[in-house]
Protein backbone atom coordinates (compact mmCIF):
# COMPACT_ATOMS: atom_id res chain seq x y z
CA UNK A 1 0.00 0.00 0.00
CA UNK A 2 1.83 3.02 -1.27
CA UNK A 3 -0.57 5.74 -0.21
CA UNK A 4 -0.97 5.68 3.53
CA UNK A 5 -3.46 8.51 3.88
CA UNK A 6 -5.20 11.31 2.07
CA UNK A 7 -6.43 14.36 3.91
CA UNK A 8 -8.27 17.26 2.47
CA UNK A 9 -9.23 20.61 3.82
CA UNK A 10 -11.94 22.26 1.81
CA UNK A 11 -11.64 25.50 3.67
CA UNK A 12 -8.00 26.11 2.89
CA UNK A 13 -8.21 24.16 -0.41
CA UNK A 14 -5.36 21.89 0.60
CA UNK A 15 -4.77 18.28 -0.26
CA UNK A 16 -2.28 16.20 1.73
CA UNK A 17 -1.14 12.75 0.63
CA UNK A 18 1.20 10.52 2.61
CA UNK A 19 3.02 7.77 0.75
CA UNK A 20 5.28 5.06 2.14
CA UNK A 21 8.10 3.60 0.08
CA UNK A 22 10.53 0.74 0.75
CA UNK A 23 13.53 2.72 -0.40
CA UNK A 24 15.99 5.06 1.25
CA UNK A 25 15.22 8.82 1.19
CA UNK A 26 18.14 9.43 -1.18
CA UNK A 27 16.60 7.11 -3.77
CA UNK A 28 13.19 8.73 -3.33
CA UNK A 29 14.78 12.14 -3.79
CA UNK A 30 16.39 10.99 -7.05
CA UNK A 31 12.96 10.64 -8.63
CA UNK A 32 12.51 14.39 -8.21
CA UNK A 33 16.11 15.41 -8.82
CA UNK A 34 16.83 13.34 -11.94
CA UNK A 35 14.81 14.67 -14.89
CA UNK A 36 14.95 11.30 -16.70
CA UNK A 37 13.41 9.65 -13.64
CA UNK A 38 10.93 12.46 -13.06
CA UNK A 39 9.49 12.13 -16.54
CA UNK A 40 8.82 8.43 -15.96
CA UNK A 41 6.18 9.11 -13.31
CA UNK A 42 5.02 12.74 -13.64
CA UNK A 43 2.70 12.25 -16.61
CA UNK A 44 0.22 9.41 -17.11
CA UNK A 45 1.34 6.65 -19.51
CA UNK A 46 -0.65 8.04 -22.43
CA UNK A 47 0.58 11.60 -21.74
CA UNK A 48 4.27 11.02 -21.00
CA UNK A 49 6.27 14.00 -19.80
CA UNK A 50 9.44 15.28 -21.41
CA UNK A 51 11.50 17.53 -19.15
CA UNK A 52 13.39 20.20 -21.08
CA UNK A 53 14.73 22.31 -18.20
CA UNK A 54 15.39 21.17 -14.67
CA UNK A 55 17.04 23.57 -12.24
CA UNK A 56 16.27 22.55 -8.65
CA UNK A 57 17.69 25.67 -7.01
CA UNK A 58 15.76 28.49 -5.32
CA UNK A 59 13.93 30.45 -8.03
CA UNK A 60 14.99 27.82 -10.56
CA UNK A 61 12.63 26.52 -13.22
CA UNK A 62 11.55 23.11 -14.34
CA UNK A 63 9.93 23.11 -17.75
CA UNK A 64 8.23 20.14 -19.35
CA UNK A 65 5.63 19.09 -21.86
CA UNK A 66 3.31 16.12 -21.94
CA UNK A 67 2.67 14.49 -25.30
CA UNK A 68 -0.84 13.23 -26.01
CA UNK A 69 -1.92 10.39 -28.28
CA UNK A 70 -2.37 12.82 -31.20
CA UNK A 71 1.08 14.26 -30.71
CA UNK A 72 -0.51 17.22 -28.91
CA UNK A 73 1.77 18.96 -26.43
CA UNK A 74 0.71 20.36 -23.06
CA UNK A 75 3.30 22.48 -21.33
CA UNK A 76 3.86 22.86 -17.64
CA UNK A 77 6.40 24.49 -15.37
CA UNK A 78 7.61 24.57 -11.79
CA UNK A 79 9.16 27.54 -10.05
CA UNK A 80 11.27 26.35 -7.16
CA UNK A 81 10.52 28.12 -3.89
CA UNK A 82 12.90 26.16 -1.67
CA UNK A 83 14.93 23.01 -1.92
CA UNK A 84 16.83 20.96 0.63
CA UNK A 85 18.08 17.60 -0.68
CA UNK A 86 17.07 14.96 0.12
CA UNK A 87 14.22 16.08 2.32
CA UNK A 88 12.31 19.14 1.09
CA UNK A 89 11.10 20.56 -2.19
CA UNK A 90 8.60 23.40 -2.46
CA UNK A 91 7.50 24.63 -5.86
CA UNK A 92 4.81 26.45 -7.73
CA UNK A 93 3.25 24.06 -10.21
CA UNK A 94 1.67 25.74 -13.21
CA UNK A 95 0.67 25.44 -16.82
CA UNK A 96 2.26 26.91 -19.89
CA UNK A 97 1.09 28.28 -23.21
CA UNK A 98 1.99 26.68 -26.57
CA UNK A 99 5.54 28.01 -26.33
CA UNK A 100 6.06 26.63 -22.84
CA UNK A 101 6.06 30.08 -21.22
CA UNK A 102 4.05 30.32 -17.98
CA UNK A 103 0.46 31.12 -18.79
CA UNK A 104 -0.84 33.56 -16.17
CA UNK A 105 -4.43 32.88 -17.17
CA UNK A 106 -4.11 29.30 -15.96
CA UNK A 107 -4.00 28.55 -12.25
CA UNK A 108 -0.94 27.45 -10.35
CA UNK A 109 -0.88 25.38 -7.19
CA UNK A 110 1.81 25.27 -4.53
CA UNK A 111 3.33 21.85 -3.90
CA UNK A 112 5.36 20.96 -0.83
CA UNK A 113 7.22 17.63 -0.74
CA UNK A 114 8.68 16.34 2.52
CA UNK A 115 10.78 13.19 2.52
CA UNK A 116 11.76 11.54 5.77
CA UNK A 117 13.49 8.28 6.68
CA UNK A 118 11.53 5.65 8.53
CA UNK A 119 13.21 3.60 11.23
CA UNK A 120 13.00 0.44 9.12
CA UNK A 121 15.02 2.03 6.31
CA UNK A 122 12.01 2.97 4.22
CA UNK A 123 10.78 6.44 3.47
CA UNK A 124 7.68 8.45 4.17
CA UNK A 125 6.88 11.13 1.60
CA UNK A 126 4.29 13.79 2.32
CA UNK A 127 2.88 15.82 -0.54
CA UNK A 128 0.84 18.91 0.22
CA UNK A 129 -0.85 20.64 -2.70
CA UNK A 130 -2.57 23.96 -2.11
CA UNK A 131 -4.49 26.41 -4.19
CA UNK A 132 -2.69 29.51 -2.91
CA UNK A 133 -5.76 31.66 -3.31
CA UNK A 134 -9.43 31.40 -3.80
CA UNK A 135 -8.76 33.20 -7.08
CA UNK A 136 -6.56 30.45 -8.44
CA UNK A 137 -9.30 27.94 -7.79
CA UNK A 138 -11.83 30.27 -9.33
CA UNK A 139 -9.61 30.37 -12.42
CA UNK A 140 -9.98 26.63 -12.71
CA UNK A 141 -13.71 26.88 -12.25
CA UNK A 142 -14.00 29.78 -14.67
CA UNK A 143 -12.57 27.53 -17.32
CA UNK A 144 -15.89 25.96 -16.76
CA UNK A 145 -16.73 22.95 -18.77
CA UNK A 146 -15.15 19.56 -18.36
CA UNK A 147 -12.83 20.38 -21.23
CA UNK A 148 -11.34 23.31 -19.36
CA UNK A 149 -10.99 21.30 -16.20
CA UNK A 150 -9.31 18.50 -18.09
CA UNK A 151 -6.84 20.86 -19.66
CA UNK A 152 -6.16 22.72 -16.45
CA UNK A 153 -5.76 19.83 -14.11
CA UNK A 154 -3.88 17.50 -16.34
CA UNK A 155 -5.70 15.34 -18.83
CA UNK A 156 -8.13 13.68 -16.53
CA UNK A 157 -9.52 11.39 -19.22
CA UNK A 158 -6.08 10.02 -19.89
CA UNK A 159 -5.52 9.56 -16.19
CA UNK A 160 -8.81 7.75 -15.76
CA UNK A 161 -8.03 5.56 -18.74
CA UNK A 162 -4.63 4.81 -17.31
CA UNK A 163 -6.16 4.00 -13.93
CA UNK A 164 -8.19 1.23 -15.52
CA UNK A 165 -5.10 -0.68 -16.53
CA UNK B 1 -9.07 21.41 10.25
CA UNK B 2 -8.03 18.43 8.23
CA UNK B 3 -10.33 15.49 7.83
CA UNK B 4 -9.34 11.94 6.95
CA UNK B 5 -11.71 9.77 5.01
CA UNK B 6 -11.57 6.43 3.29
CA UNK B 7 -13.98 7.21 0.45
CA UNK B 8 -15.34 10.68 -0.06
CA UNK B 9 -19.06 10.92 -0.21
CA UNK B 10 -19.88 14.30 -1.66
CA UNK B 11 -22.52 15.36 0.87
CA UNK B 12 -20.60 14.03 3.85
CA UNK B 13 -17.39 15.49 2.56
CA UNK B 14 -18.70 19.02 2.63
CA UNK B 15 -19.74 18.72 6.22
CA UNK B 16 -16.70 16.83 7.36
CA UNK B 17 -14.53 19.51 5.84
CA UNK B 18 -15.97 21.90 8.37
CA UNK B 19 -14.53 20.32 11.46
CA UNK B 20 -15.49 23.23 13.72
CA UNK B 21 -18.93 22.34 15.08
CA UNK B 22 -20.20 25.90 15.17
CA UNK B 23 -19.20 26.61 11.59
CA UNK B 24 -20.64 23.30 10.49
CA UNK B 25 -23.87 24.22 12.17
CA UNK B 26 -23.87 27.66 10.56
CA UNK B 27 -23.52 26.10 7.11
CA UNK B 28 -26.25 23.56 7.90
CA UNK B 29 -28.50 26.35 9.13
CA UNK B 30 -28.05 28.65 6.18
CA UNK B 31 -28.35 25.75 3.75
CA UNK B 32 -31.93 25.41 4.94
CA UNK B 33 -32.48 29.06 3.99
CA UNK B 34 -30.65 32.30 4.62
CA UNK B 35 -30.33 33.48 8.17
CA UNK B 36 -29.55 36.93 9.52
CA UNK B 37 -26.30 37.41 11.39
CA UNK B 38 -28.24 38.52 14.45
CA UNK B 39 -30.43 35.39 14.35
CA UNK B 40 -27.28 33.27 14.12
CA UNK B 41 -25.90 35.24 17.06
CA UNK B 42 -28.89 34.24 19.20
CA UNK B 43 -28.48 30.63 18.23
CA UNK B 44 -25.10 30.01 19.84
CA UNK B 45 -23.88 30.49 23.42
CA UNK B 46 -21.21 32.95 22.37
CA UNK B 47 -20.84 36.62 21.61
CA UNK B 48 -22.20 38.06 18.39
CA UNK B 49 -18.60 39.01 17.56
CA UNK B 50 -17.52 35.38 17.84
CA UNK B 51 -20.35 34.30 15.53
CA UNK B 52 -19.42 37.05 13.09
CA UNK B 53 -15.86 35.74 13.08
CA UNK B 54 -17.09 32.25 12.21
CA UNK B 55 -19.21 33.69 9.41
CA UNK B 56 -16.20 35.65 8.17
CA UNK B 57 -14.10 32.47 8.05
CA UNK B 58 -16.82 30.74 6.04
CA UNK B 59 -17.19 33.75 3.80
CA UNK B 60 -13.45 33.94 3.13
CA UNK B 61 -13.56 30.30 2.14
CA UNK B 62 -16.38 31.16 -0.26
CA UNK B 63 -18.75 28.76 1.49
CA UNK B 64 -21.30 31.39 2.48
CA UNK B 65 -22.14 34.86 1.31
CA UNK B 66 -23.49 37.90 3.15
CA UNK B 67 -26.18 40.10 1.62
CA UNK B 68 -27.81 43.21 3.01
CA UNK B 69 -31.56 42.95 3.35
CA UNK B 70 -32.95 46.17 4.73
CA UNK B 71 -31.11 46.70 8.00
CA UNK B 72 -30.11 43.08 8.28
CA UNK B 73 -27.07 41.12 7.09
CA UNK B 74 -28.35 37.83 5.69
CA UNK B 75 -26.03 34.83 5.34
CA UNK B 76 -26.67 32.31 2.57
CA UNK B 77 -24.79 29.15 1.59
CA UNK B 78 -22.78 29.03 -1.61
CA UNK B 79 -23.89 25.55 -2.59
CA UNK B 80 -22.08 25.59 -5.90
CA UNK B 81 -18.86 26.74 -4.26
CA UNK B 82 -19.08 23.83 -1.84
CA UNK B 83 -19.59 21.43 -4.73
CA UNK B 84 -16.91 23.03 -6.87
CA UNK B 85 -14.31 23.01 -4.15
CA UNK B 86 -14.94 19.34 -3.51
CA UNK B 87 -14.74 18.61 -7.24
CA UNK B 88 -11.48 20.46 -7.76
CA UNK B 89 -9.88 18.64 -4.84
CA UNK B 90 -11.23 15.37 -6.27
CA UNK B 91 -9.38 16.00 -9.52
CA UNK B 92 -6.22 17.07 -7.79
CA UNK B 93 -6.36 14.01 -5.57
CA UNK B 94 -6.81 11.61 -8.46
CA UNK B 95 -3.84 13.14 -10.30
CA UNK B 96 -1.54 12.87 -7.27
CA UNK B 97 -2.71 9.39 -6.29
CA UNK B 98 -1.81 8.12 -9.74
CA UNK B 99 1.53 9.94 -9.69
CA UNK B 100 2.51 8.52 -6.33
CA UNK B 101 1.62 5.00 -7.46
CA UNK B 102 3.76 5.38 -10.59
CA UNK B 103 6.47 6.81 -8.33
CA UNK B 104 6.43 3.51 -6.42
CA UNK B 105 6.71 1.54 -9.66
CA UNK B 106 9.80 3.47 -10.75
CA UNK B 107 11.34 3.08 -7.28
CA UNK B 108 10.74 -0.66 -7.32
CA UNK B 109 12.88 -1.12 -10.41
CA UNK B 110 16.38 -2.45 -9.91
CA UNK B 111 19.06 0.25 -9.68
CA UNK B 112 19.72 1.74 -13.09
CA UNK B 113 16.21 0.91 -14.22
CA UNK B 114 15.14 -0.62 -17.50
CA UNK B 115 15.52 1.14 -20.79
CA UNK B 116 12.19 2.84 -21.49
Amino acid sequence: MTIASVNRDLESLTLTLVAEYDAAPERVWELWADPRKLERWWGPPVYPATVVAHDLTPDGTVSYYMTGPEGDRHWGWWRIVSVEPPSTLVFEDGFGDETGAPDPSLPATLARVSIEAREDGGTRMVLVSTFPSRESMDQVLAMGAEEGMRLALGQTDAILAAAEW
Amino acid sequence: MVVSYPRPDSADLLFHALADPTRRDIVATVLRGGSSVSALGRRYPMSLTAVQKHVAVLERAGLVRKHRRGREQVVTAEVEALRDAARVLDRLESIWRDRLERFADVLAEPAGGPTP
